[in-house]
């Protein structure tokens, strides 16, 4: 848990901290240099350059504002998505619970990266975003992850929620007249906080982790802006130059999702922040 | 059971027709159909060429209507041909669906051996616990196109053992079957050591240990059987994760198996094939689902 919370935190000073290492370091990570190609690592370039002499120390952390933004946004969409719906099918029950259930089920027995593939390479002007920047890419991937992650929430807060709904200071609470609203939004909605905190976790962990495959599949991010599934494409082509290349953007990968499922671990374990 | 079985092959039935549904009316809304991109193709074709093509093939009527012909048509068993490879979908779809359970087979087989032992290991040695836990947790957040990409650069670039790519005999098999284990590893051997730790907590257990059962077969025989359940749970959950594994492991391996069909397919616009690729691909992971469903109520009838 404490590993997993000073990992996340290190990766997101890091990804924060970009701009100003480009600075201390002198150079462009979107600027070719020609002269530099595949340089060895060094003072100047720690990590060494990649096929267009950019610095790779510097896109890596680039990337990491790239990769950790749309984790986030889909982590926490999917969040808010699969609460609400997880916390609907509870509440109502009858038509509505089994609805959002079948539907949740049928999309969990999809194959989802097949499909991912198939929305990925549409064209997002059909759905009304705008195309081409890597702004767009992002809010284009993070509503695409979102669309799928939010069955995983809504399954593990609606079995919670059914729990909490049939606890004793509900029941006083409703025959005291307090509003349904405020039943759930006071009473159930702190109850869940744990399995919140736990599917988030697991989201952030599983949206960088969906991200850059699809970025390296060459359906998500799209380069010059580097994302860490991006860069490692780009290493595929040049395991023969470079093999070093492809070794950095992967360990950052995995390193992010070691940590979301370190911290999800820690919550199901019982352990809050402070321990 | 042959209710549930009947009602469980009914939503699969819906499922499927929804999804072709919705991935039909996305594609047919974007910008450009398959005319435009002959034009594309070809400068000679003159616009009352286009227009003539569209009412041919029909593109000139309805969404619904059109969709309707299309599945008219797949329920009939004509699935078109495939723009890209010019070839029928239906000879495209047979081999590569062949060729993908064969890496899906295989991979899914050692990584339950595999990871039943370790699961084993971790329950009978609780020493090697917080190992096979370390393990686990590693494993599972490895991105299996990394991993790929590393057994590549060491076994095929700089020893030259193995071949990077590509399909022929068993030793193209290996880095793929390797790559597409080591992502689903992770779970099997989690859930290994829990249903093991709980099989071998029960009072059977000590009974067969009273009668002088030895440790092998006590693990063979008696506590196997009863962890099989949540491992059966978790192979029927997995079956998507497991075929989405095998497209990015197909991609990176270029092995002409079903994940890299209808990646090449969406990469050259050639929508008709990735459709349908992605029906079957959806179709036969959920009959996985409900196979190891039905495994698992025959297993403990409890269940059932």
């Amino acid at each position: 848990m404490r590993l997993g919370l000073a990992l996340l935190g290190m990766l997101m000073l890091a990804a924060l901290a970009a701009p100003w290492a480009g600075l201390a370091l002198g150079h462009d990570p979107f600027m070719p240099d020609l002269f530099k190609r595949f340089e060895a690592p060094s003072a100047t370039h720690p990590l060494g350059t990649d096929e267009l002499g950019r610095d790779l120390l510097l896109r890596l952390l680039h990337g990491a504002r790239v990769s950790l933004t749309v984790g986030l946004l889909a982590a926490l969409a999917a969040t808010a998505i699969g609460t609400m719906i997880g916390l609907l099918a509870a509440w109502r029950g009858g038509v509505w619970d089994a609805i959002l259930m079948r539907l949740a089920d049928g999309l969990l027995a999809l194959p989802a990266l097949p499909l991912l593939v198939i929305l990925a390479a549409l064209d997002p002007a059909v759905v009304g975003l705008p195309r081409g920047e890597a702004a767009s890419d992002i809010l284009r991937i993070a509503v695409l992850l979102a669309a799928f992650g939010w069955v995983g929430v809504a399954r593990l807060v609606r079995a919670s929620a059914l729990s909490v709904l049939a606890r004793d200071f509900v029941r006083a609470a409703r025959a005291m007249g307090v509003s349904e609203a405020r039943v759930l939004l006071r009473h159930v909605l702190p109850e869940l906080a744990a399995p919140i905190a736990i599917a988030t976790a697991l989201a952030v962990g599983g949206a960088v982790l969906a991200e850059s495959t699809l970025s390296f599949l060459g359906l998500g991010i799209a380069p010059p802006a580097p994302s860490w599934g991006n860069m490692l494409a780009n290493a595929q082509e040049l395991v023969f130059q470079a093999p070093l290349a492809a070794l950095w953007p992967g360990l950052a990968i995995l390193l992010t999702v070691l940590a979301c499922n370190l911290v999800a671990d820690g919550v199901a374990k019982g352990g809050g922040a402070g321990t | 059971m042959p209710r549930l079985i009947f009602s469980r092959l009914a939503q699969i039935v819906v499922t499927a027709a929804i999804l072709s549904f919705c991935a039909f009316m996305l594609i047919a809304l974007m910008p450009g159909d398959p005319i435009d991109l002959a034009i594309a193709g070809d400068p000679r074709l003159t616009s009352e060429d286009a227009a003539r093509l569209r009412e041919l093939h029909g593109l000139d009527q309805p969404l619904l209507g059109r969709y309707l012909a299309w599945a008219g048509a797949v329920l009939e068993g004509r699935f078109g041909h495939s723009r890209l490879f010019a070839q029928p979908v239906a000879a495209l779809l047979g081999p590569a669906l062949l060729s993908s359970l064969a890496l899906l087979g295989l991979a899914l087989g050692l990584a339950v051996g595999v990871g039943v032992s370790l699961g084993a290991l971790a329950a009978l040695r609780p020493a090697t616990s917080p190992w096979v836990q370390g393990l686990a947790l590693v494993a599972q957040a490895v991105p299996s196109f990394w991993l790929g990409i590393l057994l590549i650069i060491l076994f095929a670039v700089q020893l030259g053992w193995l071949p990077a790519g590509g399909e022929g005999g068993w030793r193209f098999l290996i880095l793929p079957v390797v790559t597409l284990c080591f992502a689903n590893l992770a779970a099997y051997a989690r859930h290994a050591t829990a249903a093991l730790s709980a099989a071998l907590a029960e009072p059977h257990i000590r009974t067969a240990r009273a009668k002088g059962a030895g440790e092998r077969r006590i693990l063979l025989r008696h506590a196997l059987p009863n962890a099989g359940v949540p491992l059966l749970t978790l192979a029927a959950l997995d079956a998507g994760a497991l075929v989405s594994g095998a497209l990015i492991t197909e991609t990176i391996f270029a092995r002409p198996g079903m994940g890299k069909l209808m990646y090449d397919a969406v990469m050259g616009n050639d929508f008709n094939l990735a459709l349908l690729a992605l029906l079957v691909v959806a179709v036969v992971t959920m009959l996985a689902t409900l196979a190891a469903d039905l495994a698992q109520r025959w297993l403990d009838p409890r269940l059932a």
